[in-house]
């Protein structure tokens, strides 16, 4: 009997540990989230949306911080998702079993959760050294950098999970595996591959480190790729740890924004990637 | 085919060319035009096949191109300090002394206390989504869960420098201070006066930030072990404890450890959440409550007002030691999750 009531006794310990656990840990993540919102929303005006960073003391927006971030992602976005989705393709089509495919899979996994701010400074070496001063688009070309592991990893996983009845069917009409892969096995992972893309961009867009020494930052307007260049997290974390209260305000806002923009995307990718689920 | 050929070859031997033209023409071309399109074909395959395998050379190459520039711009620190770069604690730009050790110090340090409390709290969130949490409460919760884990770590920096610093000021630290101040070894690590920032603060924002990957990838973990194994130990009478304890964790352990190694690689290289926090001070202290640096803080702190080439070669030789690191604990990380992988497939 003693033996029941002890095992019982470790059992709801154990359980009420978990509990506590699963409590504790998403209070801190719902409070962390609540206190962005409260903080974040009082400093929501339209001069946010049209004005540029002020000196402190003035008011201002962030205009050009989100017009900057606008820029290096997109262009980040369009420089890293051909490369990853082609290496993608290659080893899920081409090189299903060959050594390399196992070789680029482990390494991009390592890009994956690789420290940005390595990929800041290597960026910094490779183009703000000879270029002789900090640009947008070397932010941007960082920014390509954390893209295309995550383009590259949900390729190859979409273009997996396409049956390979598809494919064995398109090439017994005789199309070469070039059309295959283009005509067939892009289009039936078409919601996948716009998924990777997604998260991707939600990946970038909150990035601050790489984008520290490769774009620094701009306070004033400028759209100029050969310029410093203003982006949202880089006017975060100098305003954050500036002492003046108008600064301050717009770094939490700021944060909001950039919050709300990722929830946004990933919730989007989740929901094309659930539909394509559950049609799998 | 077979058949055609040779009455081609009689009709070319009689010689009436006009003839021949006028009758095989059309076909003829049509079998051109065929080689053409196949050949042609065949070589947008060919050059299709070489694009995608150079893009996953590339993906190689980059990663190549990182560590041999890293190498390369911290060539300048590799000559001047040697191996005492690791384990010097100067830090001087006048006199163009640096060392590493603060820096890997502080990381290292920071990990620790986030990984001691993330790793607990993460693996009771995984067996609370799968095995305690009501059904309809399960999807919500693994969804902002996932969610969580990929807002971007500036935002825990933020919330961090404005919310969490002053509170931990206030309201934890002097308890712990006086509540330790007593207890031999305790004392140390708890003495000082409270700033609200230093390595205790920033190694519990990190907590955290990696929560989510800890939490999110142990639970994927633990959904691997096959129903049939939990439905035995079930059968024979087991508690939930007990299933967890001897069924789940032994089955899913090397996952549970490759998720928390993730996390951890999180951990070490993870910047904006601790930069904010931090204090940026240059030296070793055994105190928990003493501002100190990271090896990605001091990178980000200082490296745009690094004037000389010996200081900017000591940060990017932090970022080389930095990226060695988080190379070698991702590496193990992902070797772990591939041997679970093989596992459950």
């Amino acid at each position: 009997m003693s033996l029941y009531a002890t095992r019982r006794q470790r059992n709801s310990m154990a359980t009420t540990l978990a509990w506590a656990a699963a409590i504790f840990g998403l209070a801190w993540l719902l409070l962390i989230l609540i206190s962005l919102l409260y903080e974040g929303v009082i400093g929501l005006s339209p001069d946010v949306f049209t004005q540029t960073t002020p000196p402190p003391g003035s008011k201002g927006g962030l205009l050009n911080a989100i017009v900057g971030s606008l820029i290096m992602t997109a262009i980040g976005v369009a420089l890293g998702t051909p490369l990853g989705m082609l290496a993608g393709t290659y080893m899920a089509e081409y090189g299903r079993y060959s050594k390399l495919t196992t070789v680029v899979r482990f390494i991009n996994d390592i890009l994956l959760s690789a420290p940005s701010i390595v990929v800041g400074l290597f960026v910094y070496e490779l183009l703000v050294g000879p270029m002789g001063h900090f640009s947008g688009i070397s932010g941007a070309v960082a920014l390509s950098l954390l893209v295309i592991p995550v383009v590259l990893r949900t390729t190859e996983d979409m273009l997996l999970l396409v049956p390979g009845s598809m494919r064995e069917a398109a090439a017994a009409l005789g199309a070469p595996r070039a059309l295959v892969i283009g005509k067939v096995a892009y289009r039936a992972a078409k919601a996948g591959l716009v998924t990777g893309v997604l998260l991707a961009v939600a990946r970038v867009s909150g990035e601050t480190a790489p984008l520290l020494f490769t774009a620094l930052n701009n306070q004033f307007w400028s759209t100029d790729l050969n310029a410093p260049m203003a982006s949202l997290p880089a006017v975060i974390f100098q305003f954050a740890l500036s002492p003046y209260k108008d600064w301050q305000q717009l770094a939490w806002t700021g944060a909001l924004l950039i919050t709300l923009a990722v929830l946004a995307l990933s919730i989007t990718a989740r929901a094309l990637s659930a539909g394509r689920r559950k049609s799998k | 085919m077979t058949t055609s050929e040779p009455t081609r070859r009689e009709s070319n031997g009689t010689g009436d060319m006009s003839d021949m033209t006028m009758e095989d023409a059309a076909p003829r071309s049509a079998v051109v035009d065929r080689a053409k399109a196949l050949s042609s074909i065949a070589l947008l395959d060919r050059i299709f096949f070489h694009v995608t395998r150079a893009a996953a050379v590339i993906v190689l190459l980059i990663l190549g191109g990182v560590i041999v520039s890293l190498f390369h711009g911290s060539m300048p620190a590799i000559k001047a300090f040697g191996f005492g770069f690791l384990f010097s604690e100067a830090w001087n730009p006048v006199t163009d002394k640096f060392g590493a050790l603060p820096a890997i110090y502080g990381t290292l340090v920071t990990s620790i206390i986030a990984m001691l409390i993330a790793m607990p709290v993460g693996i009771g969130i995984a067996t609370f989504l799968t095995e305690l949490c009501p059904h309809a409460l399960r999807r919500p919760i693994g969804i902002a869960i996932e969610l969580l884990a990929g807002i971007p770590s500036i935002i825990y920096g933020i919330w961090g420098l404005f919310v969490f610093a002053p509170f931990v000021q206030t309201h934890v630290q002097p308890p712990l201070i006086s509540l330790f101040g007593d207890v031999p070894v305790l004392s140390t690590l708890f003495a000082g006066p409270p700033y609200g920032i230093g390595l205790l603060t920033a190694g519990f924002i990190l907590a955290i930030m990696v929560l989510p990957f800890i939490a999110s990838i142990s639970r994927d973990v633990f959904e691997t072990v096959p129903p049939v194994l939990k439905e035995a130990a079930a059968g024979i009478g087991c508690t939930t404890w007990e299933m967890m304890r001897y069924v789940v964790l032994p089955y899913s352990r090397v996952g549970v450890i490759g998720g928390i190694m993730l996390g951890l690689g999180r951990a070490l290289g993870e910047t904006m959440a601790v930069t904010f926090v931090i204090g940026n001070a240059h030296k070793v202290s055994p105190s928990l409550l003493a501002p100190g640096t990271t090896i990605s803080a001091t990178i980000a702190n200082e490296f745009t007002e690094a004037v000389g080439d010996l200081y900017t070669a000591s940060l990017i030789e932090l970022g080389l030691i930095l990226f060695v690191i988080t190379f070698i604990v991702l590496a193990i990380a992902r070797y772990m999750l591939m041997r679970i992988e093989q596992k459950s497939a």
